[in-house]
């Protein structure tokens, strides 16, 4: 018993707290073990915090709206300060979305901040996820996490829906009444599944508070344990790494967590946190008090729902109106580009990486990633992806597009169609060229050496560029690096010659270094002003 | 100053049209007299309307027609459209029309007020037809009953803000926020292209005066959230999250990413 109580005590008050409170969760090791994790370095690593962040700005600022709103349909006849719809009647839920935005301290930036952290979040999500598409980061070991990943995508859209449709403005409750065409379009199912879920006929009077609960309990909490699980399984199965220099299969370089990755990460969260609240400060989004109250009677020109639906918008609007007919049931056009054509596209996405495995047979495990130039196959599939989703988007908006650049509407309708036919198979012929090239200039570079921008003239008269090797050479002047899928050197400063680049995006921001003065060019003689040296002479 | 001049408008229409009502008694009784050798139009027009006349012929006419009764391929007839289509359309600037395309544009105006009283004191006397109304403050109708019926009427071509919307086949309905008050009611009175007619069965004179100060009302107040990005819903700041949120926070990466 004496000896244990020889093991020397702390003396700081900090120390002591923290030595009682490892006593009592053995917390000092685990703690020590994640802290001294060692992360990678890449910019690109980042773009995943960009969706991490603005999730946890949509918890802060969705809280703080959840004081104020009423999810209820029950109508009453507006009193607030916005004169344009004063003595009008609607419900409590867009009443009270109004009181956030006129009355309540701070609401309207709250509000405004909310929407474009949600418009942000779902971009991020995209943007991370064609990282993790094009870099290979999906390959085995890391499957799961890129399905868990899918889930992610598909929550996030799901929880946009149910934010947009909460305010009960006329815009919203255009978007409601789209959804619920899109239930009764499902075959067999479709009309009880519509009156299931409105509670009635639409617009009935349970939707908001039926989509309030998911939109702000059930969609967040899963959103978290999942987002819980996906950054525990970065941790266990380690960040992958691009290859280069000391970096294989089996390592990971990088920076400890604590300090430096903490320091970067906080820091970035200031830069997210920073962007989005000045959208939210001064630029409008969302103006509810322009749609008016929800009426069936009514819609507006230029009804869209936000970016991250406007594919299926999009695919709306460039579907065929076939009204099929299958085994006596009618099937409504709407069903295929708003439920087969997302069905599609997500199943297929969430499967990507074992149908890649399949096809290519590489069971390996991987934890260096690959350049997209380096799987011209996979880059090009991604390009010609983007291609499709990005013509069904534009798409979606193709009415403002007509308006804005005075094309005919029915124009734009058939270049969305012939564009969803040719952009894909373009889009990946010119992303396979574009890998092989710069491959080839890679593998050059490697050969041959570095352009140092000298040109020499050769005796009989030829000009000649003077390259420099990166490594030894063979008799042949030609370098025996191999081609390892890392970064090639292209230019001088990279390799430490020619000095560093000088620091500055537009301008300069350094003098550039004074280079020596030879003791040669000490001894020539001073300029006159036209630029010939003085004559000695004079 | 629009409020001035047409006011001083209106109130040389009432006297024009006393004076057009005195010369048609005058020609009423000479008619009864003389022998009918001229024709009554001719000499049945007010001073006003005949320097209408002159302005027609010379650059109306070869769409419209000698007679008002149109030109195929060229243009309509325009007997019955009243003054208000001929305000709406000479007073935006769209008639005299410089080039066929899909739909008439809202131009600078070639004629200047009093010009386009003549124009109307002319056409207005082939078939008579929708008028000028007789209010002189068109804004004077209940704001908020103006929102509801500006989105039930207007906002399913013209957007819930009144920043215009397309149609099919390259015709789209303009931004309203160029337009005056008296545009605005005789674009209703007359419906150009597209738009449907809003007579005063549907739309009662109040109704529209309604309707006129809503969306002048929202030309004229700021926008509480800030920049407008042209209040067209969501597709702009779809726009806006890419081209500033993504690529600054996408840069922000590239800059935390490449410092060590
Ligand atoms: C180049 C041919 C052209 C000229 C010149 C022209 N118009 Fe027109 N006008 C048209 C066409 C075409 C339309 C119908 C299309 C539209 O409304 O955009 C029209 C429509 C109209 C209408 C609306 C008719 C309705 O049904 O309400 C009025 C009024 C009118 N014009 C008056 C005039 C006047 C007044 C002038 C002379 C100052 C004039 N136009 C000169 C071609 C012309
Ligand atoms: C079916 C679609 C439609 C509806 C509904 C409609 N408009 Fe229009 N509106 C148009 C079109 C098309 C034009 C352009 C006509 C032209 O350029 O010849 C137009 C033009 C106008 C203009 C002229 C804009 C300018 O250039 O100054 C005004 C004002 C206007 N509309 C007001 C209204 C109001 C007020 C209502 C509701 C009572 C309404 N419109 C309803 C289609 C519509
Ligand atoms: C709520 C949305 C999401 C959040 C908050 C999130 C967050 C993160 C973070 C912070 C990382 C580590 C840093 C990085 O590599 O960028 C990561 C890694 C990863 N994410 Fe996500 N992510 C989300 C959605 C997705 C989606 C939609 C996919 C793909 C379909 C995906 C697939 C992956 C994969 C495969 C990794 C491992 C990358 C590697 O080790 O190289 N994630 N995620």
């Amino acid at each position: 018993m004496s000896s244990r109580t020889a093991i020397q005590r702390p003396a700081t008050p900090a120390g002591r707290t923290a030595s009682a409170l490892d006593e009592r969760l053995t917390i000092s090791a685990p703690l020590r073990r994640t802290l001294n994790k060692v992360f990678p370095d890449h910019w690109s690593f980042l773009l995943g915090e960009i969706a991490l962040y603005s999730f946890i700005i949509l918890l802060l600022t969705g809280t703080y709206l959840t004081f104020f709103f009423d999810a209820s349909m029950q109508e009453i006849v507006y009193d607030g300060s916005y004169a344009p719809l004063r003595g009008i009647e609607m419900s409590r839920a867009y009443a009270t979305s109004l009181d956030i935005s006129f009355d309540v301290r701070g609401g309207l930036l709250i509000r405004q901040i909310h929407h474009w952290a949600a418009l942000l979040f779902v971009a991020s999500i995209v943007v991370h996820l064609m990282r993790t598409f094009f870099t290979g980061a999906f390959r085995k070991p890391r499957e799961a996490n890129w399905v868990i990943g899918v889930g992610l995508l598909v929550l996030a859209l799901l929880e946009g829906v149910f934010g947009y449709s909460l305010t009960d403005d006329l815009l919203s409750g255009t978007g409601l009444r789209i959804i619920n065409a899109i239930f009764l379009s499902i075959p067999v199912v479709g009309s009880w599944l519509s009156f299931a879920i409105f509670g009635g006929e639409f617009p009935g009077t349970v939707i908001i508070g039926r989509f309030y609960i998911l939109h702000v309990l059930l969609i967040p909490g899963i959103l978290l344990a999942l987002i819980a699980v996906h950054l525990l399984l970065v941790v266990k199965n380690k960040h992958t790494q691009y290859p280069g220099p000391g970096r294989t299969e089996d390592n990971v370089v990088g920076k400890r967590m604590f300090p430096v990755f903490a320091a970067k990460s906080t820091g970035f969260f200031m830069v997210v946190f920073g962007i989005t609240a000045a959208l939210g400060g001064l630029v409008q989004i969302n103006p509810i008090w322009l749609y008016g109250p929800y009426d069936p009677s009514q819609v507006s020109a230029g009804s869209q729902p936000d970016w991250y639906i406007g594919f299926l918008d999009g695919s709306t609007r460039l579907f065929p109106a076939w009204d099929l007919y299958i085994f006596g049931y009618n099937i409504p056009p709407l069903f295929w580009p708003t439920i087969v054509l997302p069905g599609l596209l997500f199943t297929l996405l969430g499967l990507y990486p074992f149908i890649e495995a399949k096809l290519t047979k590489d069971r390996a495990h991987h934890n260096l990633l690959q350049r997209p130039r380096d799987v011209p196959v996979r880059t090009a599939i991604g390009a010609m992806a983007l291609a499709f989703y990005t013509v069904l988007w534009i798409s979606g908006g193709n009415d403002l597009i007509a308006d804005k650049f005075d094309i005919s509407l029915n124009v734009m309708t058939w270049i969305g169609r012939i564009g969803l036919i040719l952009a894909p198979p373009i889009a990946y012929w010119i992303a396979y060229r574009v890998c092989l090239g710069l491959q080839l200039h890679d593998r050059e570079v490697l050969e041959h050496g570095v352009e140092t921008g000298i040109i020499r003239r050769l005796p009989h008269g030829e000009f000649i560029e003077v390259h420099q090797p990166l490594g030894p050479v063979d008799a042949h002047g030609h370098g025996s690096l191999q081609y390892g899928g890392a970064p090639v050197p292209k230019r001088m400063n990279h390799i430490g010659g020619m000095g560093r680049a000088i620091k500055g995006f537009f301008t300069p921001l350094e003098e550039p270094p004074a280079r020596p003065v030879t003791s040669e060019e000490e001894k020539q003689a001073e300029l006159t002003g036209s630029g010939r040296p003085k004559d000695p002479e004079a | 100053m629009r409020d001035v001049t047409r006011l001083a408008r209106l109130r040389k229409r009432t006297s024009s049209g006393l004076a057009l009502a005195v010369a048609l008694v005058a020609v009423g009784i000479g008619y009864s007299f003389a022998a009918p050798s001229s024709s009554a139009q001719d000499t049945g027009l007010s001073v006003e309307a005949m320097a209408g006349q002159e302005i027609y012929e010379n650059s109306c006419i070869t769409c419209h027609g000698a007679n008002l009764q149109g030109v195929e391929e060229q243009g309509p007839s325009l007997i019955g459209v009243g003054e208000a289509s001929v305000y709406f359309q000479v007073a935006t600037g769209r008639m005299p029309l410089a080039q066929h395309e899909a739909q008439a544009q809202r131009k600078t105006p070639v004629y200047d007020d009093a010009e386009v009283n003549q124009l109307m004191a002319y056409i207005q006397t082939y078939g008579g037809g929708p008028e000028l109304p007789a209010e002189e403050d068109l804004r004077d109708g209940e704001l908020a009953e103006g929102g509801e019926l500006f989105r039930l009427n207007c906002a399913s071509c013209h957007n819930f803000a009144g920043s215009g919307g397309a149609l099919s086949s390259g015709k789209n309905a303009p931004s309203l926020n160029q337009s005056s008050d008296l545009d605005i009611y005789t674009a209703m009175l007359s419906g150009p292209q597209n738009m449907p007619v809003f007579g005063d069965n549907q739309l009662t004179p109040e109704n529209k005066r309604a309707i006129i100060n809503y969306v002048q009302t929202l030309n004229e107040t700021a926008d509480p959230g800030g920049l407008s990005i042209g209040r067209a819903g969501p597709v702009p700041e779809g726009l806006i999250i890419w081209v500033v949120g993504i690529a600054g926070c996408v840069i922000a990466c590239f800059w935390v990413g490449t410092r060590s």
